[in-house]
């Protein structure tokens, strides 16, 4: 995995709509003496992503994934019947999605994305986003 | 079950299990009476059961229609619903009511609502009625469901109304589903229904009717209602209740107290048996010249002199 500061993956993700600088993130500015002094001032942070979720018998795969911040994520639905993406915090919500339709979401911000299909709720998953 | 011991054997149950099965293909009559369930196959010879008494009335349930679907294994859904609709048309009695109960359309798209009621126009039926599938209401959050199916009903679509002595209640457990949940009627259609019941007699018949079974079959694919046991229990004091759902694509029962569950078949794909596949998705494989004998709809007789209900399975071979 490549390794880059903060502030370049951000310039490289956060396009318009995005209210928040990754540099700026107070994790970042915290440095003690006991820590490795090339990595004071710096977050390490891997390359934001493209990076597919696959829709198959009614069950995401994979189905927890864990993403670097300002990653994209992509769902394919190979179902013969329709599915939704929703999170269970309203972070985000697709269509109706037929088969082979898809639906993409940009991760700016760090935590614990669960979701689910509105039509088949049995149907949950995870993203991670780091 | 007048079942002798020394008679179960390999062949035994086998002979057993393909009559089981025989059931399955040809239909089947359940009677009710007085809260006991009794069966009979179509072929059966002809008894004094409630099925064949003449029937003060009759009314029809299909489901399932998935309009808009165009894949493995029916390419020609309309055709089928079209199917099943020739058949209701003839039936020797005119049915008072046809019940619907959801997964009209796949998508929820104008075009398939539209389809949906041009077919259902030419049922000869004096009134029909629905309830919502998950498919009808998920895209739009049921706005184009209750644009056109929702006058005359309460919040997403729930109802009831009284027809010659039996009180119909249509409820509608397919919205606001909560993840990892299954079907879900909510706490302001179980308000209104506890009062929609408080004015009905203990001796009324209840038929209520639902998309997602308010029994739980395979609650790993989500068939069945989260809070069906808070309905159920309103339903409790009523001397008959027959609880008719669909969204799984296939006939199955079962009696608990006074209460029989039925779910009926689709007008447009069958669906696996519980945990017989590695989801519950349309069946692909099936032949077509099978696939008549796994669609069908549910008449239902009643019978006010003998207090019966009789489900009648029939599929559109």
């Amino acid at each position: 995995m490549i390794l880059l500061t903060a502030a370049t993956a951000g310039a490289s993700t956060c396009g318009g709509g995005c209210g928040r600088v990754p540099g700026s993130d107070p994790r970042g500015s915290t440095t003690t003496i006991n820590r490795e002094p090339a990595m004071a001032g710096q977050i390490q942070v891997a390359t934001p992503q493209t990076l597919n979720i696959s829709i198959d018998n009614f069950t995401f795969t994979p189905a927890q994934l864990t993403v670097p911040t300002g990653s994209k994520v992509v769902w394919i639905n190979h179902d013969d019947v329709p599915h939704t993406i929703v999170s269970n915090t309203k972070a985000f919500k697709s269509k109706a999605l037929d088969t082979d339709d898809r639906f993409e979401h940009v991760f700016d911000a760090p935590g614990n994305y669960p979701y689910f299909c509105s039509v088949h709720p049995h149907m949950t998953a995870m993203i991670i986003v780091k | 079950m007048d079942q002798k011991n020394n008679d179960i054997s390999d062949n035994v149950d086998r002979r057993n299990f393909l009559k089981c099965m025989a059931w399955v293909g040809t239909g089947m009559v359940w009677t009710m009476n007085n809260g006991l369930l009794s069966s009979r196959t179509f072929g059966a010879a002809p008894s004094a059961t409630a099925a064949d008494a003449p029937a003060d009335f009759t009314f029809v349930q299909i489901s399932d229609s998935h309009i808009g679907f165009a894949k493995p294994p029916n390419q020609d859904v309309t055709g089928t619903l079209k199917l099943a609709i020739d058949r209701i048309n003839a039936l020797p009695a005119r049915p008072d009511l046809l019940i619907h109960t959801g997964d009209l359309t796949h998508l929820s798209k104008p075009e398939e609502f539209d389809t949906v009621d041009q077919v259902l126009k030419s049922a000869k039926v004096a009134e029909r009625f629905y309830v919502p599938g998950e498919h009808d209401v998920f895209a739009d959050d049921a706005k184009a469901y209750l644009d056109r199916y929702g006058k005359n009903t309460r919040g997403l679509g729930w109802h009831s109304y009284t027809h010659r002595g039996i009180h119909f209640v249509g409820l509608v457990n397919v919205a606001n589903l909560k993840p990892g949940g299954l079907g879900t009627l909510g706490q302001d259609q179980l308000d209104w229904l506890k009062k929609d019941l408080e004015g009905v007699a203990n001796s009324t018949p209840l038929v209520v009717y639902a998309h997602v079974p308010l029994w739980t079959i395979y609650p790993k694919w989500g068939w069945g209602t989260q809070d069906s046991e808070a309905a159920l229990a309103l339903m409790k004091r009523f001397a008959s209740v027959t609880v008719l759902n669909g969204h799984i694509h296939q006939v199955m029962q079962k009696t608990e107290g006074n209460i029989t569950f039925h779910t009926g078949r689709s007008t447009a794909f069958p669906q696996p048996q519980p945990g017989q596949a590695e989801s519950p998705g349309p069946l692909k494989t099936v032949p077509a010249e099978k696939l008549r004998s796994m669609l069908g709809l549910a008449q239902v007789k009643y019978t006010e002199t003998q207090h019966t209900l009789a489900v009648v399975d029939a599929t559109l071979e």
